[in-house]
C-alpha cells in the first residue's frame, strides 16, 4: 500500500468572530491555499480572506442575453419564415407581442446560468473530498467553523503551520490525508 | 398624536429578535433536522392518509375525464371556461407568495423571511404542479398536449406566439423551473447538514448526492450567495409577470368584464393575497405540530397578516375601480357586466368574494386580532375561499351573459368538476406532507445567519 498523501490541516474555531480574525491572520501570514468552512456565510469573511468579487453575475448576464436571443429568434423565424400566417391582421413579425416570451426566456436563461455558473466555479458536484475523511469536520454544517490550509501551499509545513494555527486560537488541529 | 410620536426615541426602538428563546446554532440544527430523523407524529399519518384518499379522487376523476372527455364537466355554450380555468388561476396565485417571500423580501433585506421561505417555496412548487394539471387536461385531447410547445413536427406547424394562451405556457413553465432551481439552491447547504448527521447508509447516499459534496467552504459561499442574489433578482420580475400574463388570457379578449387594463396589477395583488393566506393556513398547524413556535414566531404571523391586509385592500380597491370605470366608460355592455356581477344570477358568488377578500382582512387592523391564532387561521381560510370565488366570478359571470341575451345561459358545475378540484388538494397536501417528512422544512443555514450570534461583531463594544 502506497503511503497516504497529506491533503492539509484543519483547525476548529467556535464563533464567527474567531474565524473572521483567524482568516485575516492566515492571509496576513502569507498563506494562499487556505479556506474557511462555516455553517452559514459569515459577513465580512470574503474581505478577511482577500477574495475577489464573484463573477457569477457576469455569467448570468451572458445567460440572460442568450435566453432572450433564443426567444426572439425562435418567434421571428417560426412566424415569418417557417410558418408565415397572418393572424388578426397583425404583421408577421409582431415584435410587441413577442416581447413577453423573449423576457420569459431571458429569465430562464439567466436562472440556469446562475445555477450552472455557480456549480462550475465551485467545482460542484465533488462527491469525494479529503476533508470528508475527518469525523469532526462534519460539524462544519452544524455549529463549528474551520480553517483548512492545504499541503500544496508553499508555506505549508507540518510543524510551523500547526503552531501558527494554535497561535491564532485554533483548536483540535487535525492533519487530513487524501 | 404628535406628542406620542415625539416621545418615541428612534434609537431606543429595538426590533424583537427573529428567533425567540435561547436557541444556539446547535439547537437550530437539532430542532429542524430531528423532524426528518424521528418518526412522524400521529397527526402526520392522519393527514397523510386523508390526502392520499383525496389524491385517489383526483386519479379517478382524471382517468374518467381522459376516457370520456370534457363533456363530463358542466361547460355549456356560452360558458366554455369553467372550473378548470378557475382552479388553474387559483393554484398559480397561491404559488406567488412563496416566490414573493423568497425573492422579493430577500432583495428588500427582510430577514424575517428566513423562517418561512423554505416551506413557502415548497408550497409554490406544489401549487404550480396542481395548477399545471388543469390547462393540461382542459384541452380535451390530452395526448396532443405537445401542440402547445414549439416542437418541430410533421405538420410543419408552429404555435401562434401572438396568443396570450401561449405566453401562459412559457410563463408558467418558466416560473415552475425557476422556482425549482431557486428552491434547490437554497436546499444544498441544508442537505449537507442532513448528510453529515445521517446514520443510515441510504440517507448518507441520498443526501450526499443531493448536497453535491457541499463542504461549507467560504470560497463556495461567495459564489453561492451571488448566485442566490441573481436568482432572487430574476425571480422578482418573473413573479410579477406571471400573474400579469395569466390575466392577459382574459384581458386581451373582447369580453365585457375581461377587457380591462387594470387586470395585470389586480391579479398580482390578488395572487399575493391568496398566497400569504395559504402560507398562514399551512404555517399555523406546522409550527404547532412540530413545536416551531420559537422559529416561526407570532412576529412572523403578524407581518404576514399585515401583508394580507395591504393586498386585500388593494384587491378591494381594484373591485371598486372596475365598477367606476364601467360607469365612467359609458359603455352599456361594460356597465351591464358589472351590475350583473353584483346583482345578477351570480350575485351570491360576488358577495362571498367581497366578504372574504375585502371585509375579512380588515380585521387585521387590530393588533389583538393579528395575534390571535384562531382568528388568523380562520381568516386565512376565508381568504382562500374568497380568492377562489374571485376567479369564478371573473370567469363565469362574463361568459354567461355577454352581448346578446339570446346567447345567455346559466352555468353550474357537475360532480366531476368538484372532484377534480378536491382531488387537486389531495395532490397538494400529499406532496406537502412528504416534504415535511423528508426535507429540512426551515432553511437551517439561513436562520442561523440572522441570529445575533452570527454577526462577527456580536458582543463587541462599538
Amino acid at each position: 500500500m502506497a503511503p497516504k498523501q497529506i491533503y492539509g490541516m484543519i483547525a476548529k474555531f467556535n464563533t464567527p468572530h474567531d474565524i473572521l480574525h483567524a482568516a485575516e491572520s492566515t492571509r496576513k501570514n502569507g498563506y494562499v491555499d487556505f479556506d474557511c468552512h462555516t455553517p452559514f456565510p459569515v459577513h465580512g469573511l470574503d474581505d478577511a480572506m482577500g477574495l475577489k468579487r464573484s463573477i457569477v453575475g457576469f455569467i448570468v448576464g451572458v445567460g440572460c442575453i442568450v435566453g432572450a436571443s433564443v426567444g426572439l429568434t425562435l418567434q421571428w423565424w417560426s412566424s415569418t419564415i417557417a410558418y408565415p400566417i397572418v393572424i388578426s391582421g397583425k404583421p408577421l413579425f409582431s415584435w410587441q407581442a413577442f416581447m413577453i416570451i423573449t423576457f420569459v426566456l431571458m429569465v430562464l436563461g439567466g436562472a440556469f446560468s446562475a445555477l450552472l455558473g455557480m456549480f462550475h466555479l465551485n467545482k460542484l458536484p465533488t462527491f469525494h473530498h479529503p476533508l470528508f475523511n475527518s469525523e469532526s469536520f462534519k460539524k462544519a454544517t452544524d455549529d463549528t467553523f474551520f480553517i483548512s490550509i492545504e499541503f500544496k501551499d508553499p508555506k505549508f509545513d507540518l510543524e510551523d503551520t500547526k503552531n501558527f494555527l494554535l497561535s491564532i486560537g485554533g483548536e483540535n488541529i487535525e492533519v487530513i490525508e487524501e | 398624536m404628535s406628542d406620542k410620536i415625539k416621545n418615541i426615541d428612534p434609537y431606543g426602538v429595538v426590533e424583537p429578535p427573529l428567533v425567540e428563546g435561547d436557541h444556539t446554532f446547535t439547537t437550530i440544527t437539532e430542532k429542524i433536522s430531528s423532524i426528518t430523523e424521528t418518526p412522524p407524529p400521529k397527526g402526520w399519518w392522519l393527514a397523510f392518509l386523508f390526502s392520499l384518499s383525496l389524491l385517489g379522487v383526483l386519479q379517478i376523476s382524471l382517468a374518467y375525464l381522459i376516457y370520456e372527455g370534457v363533456g363530463i364537466w358542466g361547460l355549456n355554450n356560452p360558458v366554455g371556461w369553467g372550473w378548470a380555468i378557475v382552479n388553474f388561476v387559483f393554484w398559480v396565485g397561491i404559488g406567488h407568495a412563496g416566490t414573493l417571500i423568497s425573492a422579493v423580501l430577500f432583495l428588500f433585506r427582510q430577514k424575517w423571511r428566513t423562517a418561512i421561505n423554505r416551506f413557502a417555496e415548497a408550497m409554490t412548487i406544489f401549487a404550480v404542479i396542481c395548477a399545471l394539471i388543469f390547462p393540461g387536461v382542459h384541452i380535451g385531447r390530452v395526448w396532443v398536449a405537445y401542440y402547445m410547445f414549439p416542437i418541430p413536427n410533421s405538420m410543419l406547424m408552429w404555435p401562434n406566439f401572438r396568443s396570450p394562451l401561449l405566453w401562459d405556457v412559457f410563463a408558467v413553465g418558466t416560473y415552475f423551473t425557476v422556482s425549482l432551481l431557486f428552491w434547490y439552491v437554497g436546499l444544498i447547504p441544508d442537505f449537507a447538514t442532513l448528510r453529515d448527521r445521517a446514520k443510515s447508509k441510504v440517507k448518507k447516499v441520498v443526501f450526499g448526492i443531493l448536497s453535491l459534496g457541499w463542504r461549507s467552504s467560504n470560497r463556495h459561499w461567495q459564489n453561492y450567495e451571488q448566485a442566490y442574489l441573481m436568482l432572487a433578482g430574476l425571480s422578482t420580475p418573473l413573479v410579477l409577470s406571471v400573474h400579469s400574463i395569466v390575466s392577459t388570457d382574459f384581458a386581451i379578449s373582447l369580453l365585457p368584464g375581461w377587457h380591462t387594463t387594470i387586470f395585470p396589477p389586480y391579479f398580482v395583488a390578488g395572487a399575493i393575497f391568496s398566497g400569504f393566506a395559504m402560507v398562514i393556513t399551512l404555517a399555523i398547524p406546522v409550527r404547532w405540530i412540530y413545536g416551531l413556535e420559537s422559529i416561526i414566531t407570532m412576529g412572523h404571523l403578524d407581518k404576514m397578516a399585515k401583508i394580507m391586509l395591504v393586498t386585500g385592500s388593494m384587491v378591494g380597491y381594484a373591485y371598486a375601480m372596475e365598477f367606476f370605470i364601467a360607469w365612467y366608460s359609458n359603455n352599456t355592455y361594460e356597465s351591464f357586466a358589472f351590475v350583473n356581477r353584483a346583482f345578477g344570477p351570480y350575485a351570491w358568488a360576488y358577495w362571498i368574494m367581497i366578504s372574504c377578500n375585502v371585509i375579512v382582512p380588515q380585521l387585521f387592523w387590530s393588533k389583538k386580532l393579528r395575534s390571535s391564532i384562531p382568528v388568523l387561521f380562520i381568516a386565512s381560510i376565508f381568504a382562500n375561499i374568497g380568492m377562489w370565488f374571485e376567479r369564478f366570478v371573473i370567469t363565469v359571470t362574463s361568459l354567461s351573459r355577454d352581448y346578446l341575451p339570446a346567447n345567455w345561459d346559466y352555468y353550474s358545475p357537475t360532480i366531476w368538476d368538484a372532484s377534480l378540484f378536491l382531488g387537486s388538494f389531495g395532490l397538494f397536501f400529499t406532496l406537502f406532507l412528504l416534504f415535511l417528512r423528508f426535507m429540512p422544512i426551515i432553511a437551517i443555514a439561513e436562520v442561523k445567519s440572522v441570529m445575533p450570534e452570527a454577526d462577527p461583531h456580536h458582543g463587541e463594544e462599538h
